[in-house]
């Protein structure tokens, strides 16, 4: 399983879990299994071209990730954040 | 008169919801709702009186729409919000924030239409709850030319929208920041420019087919062959089948110019519509001109103006009023209500004669709709 950790402007999705825990063999598909229990929540993080959103950070075991197709593996831990902008 | 007015206020730190009683005096808040997300537009439905739809993203997340069919007390997001198409071309678009949500013609009550930045057009047919990519004009093989990826405002280029004309559920027109107003006679299957003598200065040919930067448009509701549109370069008029834009604001003051965001056509009175200009000189401030803050009223289609500022500050104000927070109710006399970007609703229920602050410190407004309650 792959451990998710929910940034504070998500948890309104999670009913306010920080982690969660999925399944998936990449990015990509571990963010579809959290949107399969918590519908609409990887669009505001991954756009419809398969990007990450610019003000949105992914951390896969601590290294910032650019891309969604890359692997994970069981025990792995994915970081969702909101990048420090706005005002 | 009806039992009170709504007032949906979406500013840039969420939305709230003000009621009037039914002399418009006595106003209640409710809100914020969302609060800390960027509300570009909220309206209510004509067709039903309840349900409310919100184009809402925030700093950090993507765009989604939120819908409440229960006069705002309890929301629900789209399942599927607009999106375009997955596509592996460079120039691959994705949807930044929705600008306008638009209700259906009244023959199709569950129809809405939205417009994105970048410029998209999408379609619900589900009161709301999914919506779908629009490819007569989305994919139009002319889309790249319309809305080139370099285009745009500060906030990234609009389609920023949507009007149907009453009469014909097919025959629309959309506004847009990069390409002007476009019209379709075949429910948005196919979209030709409708610019013509609509002024683009920032172009060398200062009158292009497209390339127009059309703020806002009101087709008049029982006379949907006026028009009237409040472009980035000036005032305009539009009587179809003519295809030919007057440029009416030459007849405002020289001094106040007629630039500005949006424009308000009085629902019973086609010849009767009102403007908020803002300073578009020089290095185009975007203030109320001068700092005297003050709405424009013509009751002749634009041949004459006046100037209505009385209950306005007179000096060392310098709000202005965006695209979408100019409204009128449909009372009698007609109110008017404008939402600032200082925070402030302001409201005349003497049809501009008279304006009274009846909100103040909300964050920046980007839009303000008035309903029956």
């Amino acid at each position: 399983m792959i451990s998710v950790v929910i940034p504070s402007q998500l948890r309104s999705y999670t009913g306010g879990a920080v982690r969660v825990e999925v399944a998936g063999a990449t990015i990509d598909a571990a963010l579809d299994a959290l949107d399969a229990r918590f519908p609409g929540i990887k669009f505001r993080v991954i756009d419809e071209q398969g990007a990450i959103r610019p003000h949105m950070r992914i951390f896969a075991n601590g290294a910032m990730a650019r891309r969604i197709d890359l692997p994970l593996k069981d025990g792995d831990e994915l970081f969702i954040a909101g990048a420090l902008s706005g005002g | 008169m009806a039992n009170g007015i709504r007032l949906l206020v979406g500013t840039r730190k969420g939305a709230w919801i003000f009621r009037g009683d039914a002399a418009r005096k006595s106003w209640d808040v409710q809100g914020p709702i969302m609060l800390g997300h960027i509300i570009n537009h909220v309206v209510c439905d004509p067709r039903d009186g309840k349900t409310l739809m919100m184009a809402a993203k925030t700093g950090h997340l993507g765009p989604t729409i939120f819908r409440s069919t229960d006069h705002g007390a309890t929301w629900k997001e789209a399942e599927k919000p607009p999106a375009f198409l997955k596509s592996d071309a460079p120039n691959a678009r994705a949807v930044s924030h929705t600008f306008w949500v638009e209700p259906g013609h009244a023959s199709e009550p569950d129809v809405w239409w939205a417009g994105t930045s970048p410029p998209g057009l999408f379609r619900s047919a589900d009161g709301g709850v999914t919506w779908e990519n629009v490819a007569g004009f989305n994919e139009h093989p002319r889309y790249w030319d319309w809305c080139p990826p370099d285009g745009g405002t500060p906030d990234g280029a609009l389609l920023n929208q949507i009007q149907i004309d009453p009469r014909d559920k097919s025959h629309m027109y959309i506004a847009t920041s990069t390409g002007g107003v476009f019209e379709s006679t075949d429910y948005a299957a196919n979209w030709a420019p409708l610019n013509k003598n609509v002024a683009a200065t920032f172009f060398p040919d200062p009158y292009p087919e497209y390339g127009q930067d059309a703020h806002y448009i009101a087709v008049h509701p029982q006379m949907p062959d006026r028009i009237y549109q409040q472009n980035h370069c000036g005032i305009y008029r539009l009587d179809r089948p003519g295809d030919r834009w007057e440029r009416i604001g030459d007849n405002m003051p020289k001094a106040i110019g007629d630039i500005g965001f949006t424009i308000v056509a009085h629902p019973r009175d086609a010849d009767t519509a009102w403007v908020f200009p803002m300073d578009g000189t020089e290095v185009w401030p975007r203030t109320s001109p001068g700092g005297k803050p003050a709405v424009y009223r013509t009751r002749d289609a634009g041949a004459t103006w006046e100037r209505q500022d009385k209950g306005f500050p007179q000096e060392q104000a310098w709000f202005t009023v965006k695209r979408q927070a100019f409204c009128a109710d449909a009372e009698t006399p007609l109110g008017l209500y404008l939402g600032a970007t200082n925070g402030q609703v302001w409201m005349s229920d003497d049809e501009g004669a008279h304006w009274r602050r009846i909100a103040e410190h909300l964050p920046e407004i980007y839009s303000l709709a008035a309903a029956p309650a």
